[in-house]
């Protein structure tokens, strides 16, 4: 590996949140616990912050190592750092877990004060709006009152264009990659059987299986082999798998034969202990909640006419999970809204992943459009 | 940044003609936008509201390295994300001759905006006549490739183009032909290397 530039070691904080936050669903949650960390100086006009929104299985360590040892930096990290696209010489860059979430952020499996026991099956339901509001109190917990910049892909996207929603006087410029303004059907029917997976898992307890001391691995190790498969492009997947057989001939039993099913294992594994179910299954329904125009007859563009904000849509010619199409529609009501927006459709073999991957060209275009990003306060 | 352009219109005479014809805060289109030099011109002198098309990577990055608002399209699959009407003006500059659609192209810029604005090479200009007398291809500074690797297809004379307005019922409002900077009046699809256009739509269309 070529030695890149980065923020280094890293600390997570936590902001507490004592006042409770009023949920879209109705419900409230009391209160609550953001863990964040933060690359880069906060200016003292406070007016180069720029917000990382995180996917599905995202958090709050987006760059450095927290440690030395560390076998890998976080999960943006070639995005992030001095001198990357998104510099941290001019930058200062929020990265955060949501709420929902289990990395630290105030999420099911942490202790419901009224109850004094896990949140569990309790834990309400959480959307892209709800995690924007609580996005917005940890500015204000940080002195921020404009953000240069909210930047992220996928779910992350949605945040982001969400935020022009809300807040549109708080946000100089979005940053929505591989993106979509709602969920297709296809993709709800791929969140059902994920959940499925997992509700169906006899560990799953109705979602109170830390009481139980169990975890429902068996479902969200299949809902997540399911995401990996939506994730690449038959061509990727083609080009690293094939048809690959680990020991060269047939074995005629059900063990592990060709290299895809490896991956698959492997990944499956890896994510069943490192992520909570109850998060993973509302990570998914905020997914499919958000829909902007909703509200509005289904028209986008009478939706985003809140917005200020300038953007940057960025899509992926092999992403089916997030089409280039459906990017093209926020575009679309970008345009009929007179904003100012950009939009690139990059050429990429990885499909969605690719908004994770260090593609040159694509790299270029965040860097041209991040370097025209004043960090001086606006109007 | 505004320096910039206007160096850029300083090596491009028909930067000023095309911003005679554009009223200042207008909402602009320019297809196959380049590098956003015109559209970055335009936005400092008459403070447009500019949005540029491109499909070209490099151009692409170009643009937004330039601060202009791009959108990666084909422009041969049509306008499909722009809303009829909703331009002022829709330029296609040095690209037409480059289009396999060239009727389908002219009609989406009509359709988008209230005018056209096109600029093409005159393939009538003497110079290339004259190689083609002398059993050649022409190449000139407006045409500077060779025939197997040019990337026009449908070069035209300033009447064929007018030929086909005539056809497809487009008004030409206005029209200058130029030749190394200079107006041409006289004889202009001979000694005119490049045609200057507006027009609009000749009867009312509904979408």
């Amino acid at each position: 590996m070529q030695d890149s530039p980065s923020v280094g070691l890293v600390a997570p904080q936590t902001a507490h949140f004592k006042d409770p936050l009023t949920l879209k669903s109705g419900e409230i949650l009391p209160q609550f616990d953001i863990v964040y960390e933060t690359y880069g100086t906060l200016n003292s006009s406070k007016s180069n912050a720029v917000l990382i929104c995180h996917a599905l299985s995202g958090n709050h360590h987006a760059a450095g190592k927290h440690a030395d040892t560390d076998k890998h930096p976080g999960w943006w990290d070639n995005l992030i750092g001095p001198g990357k696209p998104l510099d941290t010489n001019r930058f200062f860059v929020i990265a955060l877990n949501n709420l929902g979430g289990c990395h630290g952020s105030t999420g099911p499996a942490s202790i419901n004060p009224a109850t004094g026991k896990p949140w569990g099956s309790k834990f309400p339901m959480l959307t892209v709006e709800d995690w924007v509001a609580s996005q917005a109190g940890l500015a204000d917990h940080l002195g921020i009152e404009q953000l240069a910049a909210v930047v992220g892909g996928s779910l992350g996207g949605m945040q982001a264009l969400q935020w022009t929603l809300a807040y549109p006087d708080r946000v100089r410029h979005a940053l929505v990659i591989a993106s979509a303004p709602n969920l297709t059907a296809q993709n709800l029917a791929f969140n059902e059987v994920a959940r499925q997976a997992i509700m169906t898992d006899p560990e799953f307890y109705d979602g109170d299986y830390y009481e139980k001391e169990t975890v429902p691995r068996r479902g969200l190790r299949i809902a997540r082999m399911l995401g990996h498969i939506t994730y690449l492009s038959d061509d990727a997947m083609g080009a690293k798998f094939g048809r690959k057989l680990r020991d060269g001939n047939f074995k005629y039993n059900f063990d592990v034969e060709f290299e895809m099913e490896s991956y698959l294992r492997y990944q499956g594994d890896k994510f069943a202990t490192a992520f909570d179910a109850n998060s993973y299954l509302r990570m998914t329904k905020a997914l499919d909640y958000f829909d902007p125009a909703f509200t509005y007859h289904g028209d986008l563009s009478l939706a985003l006419a809140k917005a200020k904000a300038k953007f940057l849509v960025v899509s992926f010619t092999s992403d089916w999970r997030f089409s280039p199409a459906r990017s093209k529609e926020i575009v679309k009501a970008l345009l009929d809204n007179e904003l100012s927006v950009s939009y690139a459709e990059v050429t990429a073999a990885h499909g969605h992943d690719a908004f994770l991957m260090p593609d040159a060209h694509y790299h270029q275009i965040l860097r041209a459009y991040i370097n025209n990003i004043s960090t001086g306060a606006s109007a | 940044m505004s320096t910039k352009f206007a160096r850029a219109a300083e090596q491009r005479h028909d930067f000023a003609l095309i911003a005679n014809w554009i009223q200042p805060k207008s909402k602009v289109l320019d297809l196959g936008c380049g590098d956003g030099a015109l559209l970055g011109y335009l936005r400092d002198k008459l403070e447009i509201k500019a949005y540029g098309v491109e499909n070209d990577d490099t151009n692409l990055l170009d643009c937004i390295s330039n601060g202009i608002s791009v959108i990666q399209m084909d422009l041969e699959a049509g306008l499909a994300g722009f809303d009829s009407l909703s331009f002022d003006y829709v330029i296609l500059s040095q690209t037409l001759q480059a289009m396999v659609n060239t009727e389908g192209v002219l009609r989406e810029m009509l359709r988008v905006g209230k005018q056209g604005i096109i600029t093409f090479p005159n393939f009538g200009y003497w110079r290339h006549r004259i190689q083609l007398m002398a059993g050649h291809m022409p190449v000139s500074d407006r045409l500077p490739h060779q025939w197997y690797n040019t990337p026009n297809l449908h070069l035209c004379t300033i009447d064929d183009f007018e030929s086909l307005c005539d056809k497809m019922g487009i008004r030409i409002t206005d029209r200058i032909i130029i030749n190394e900077g200079n107006t041409v009046n006289f004889m202009p699809n001979l000694l005119g290397s490049l045609a200057i256009y507006r027009f609009e739509q000749a009867w009312p269309i509904t979408y």
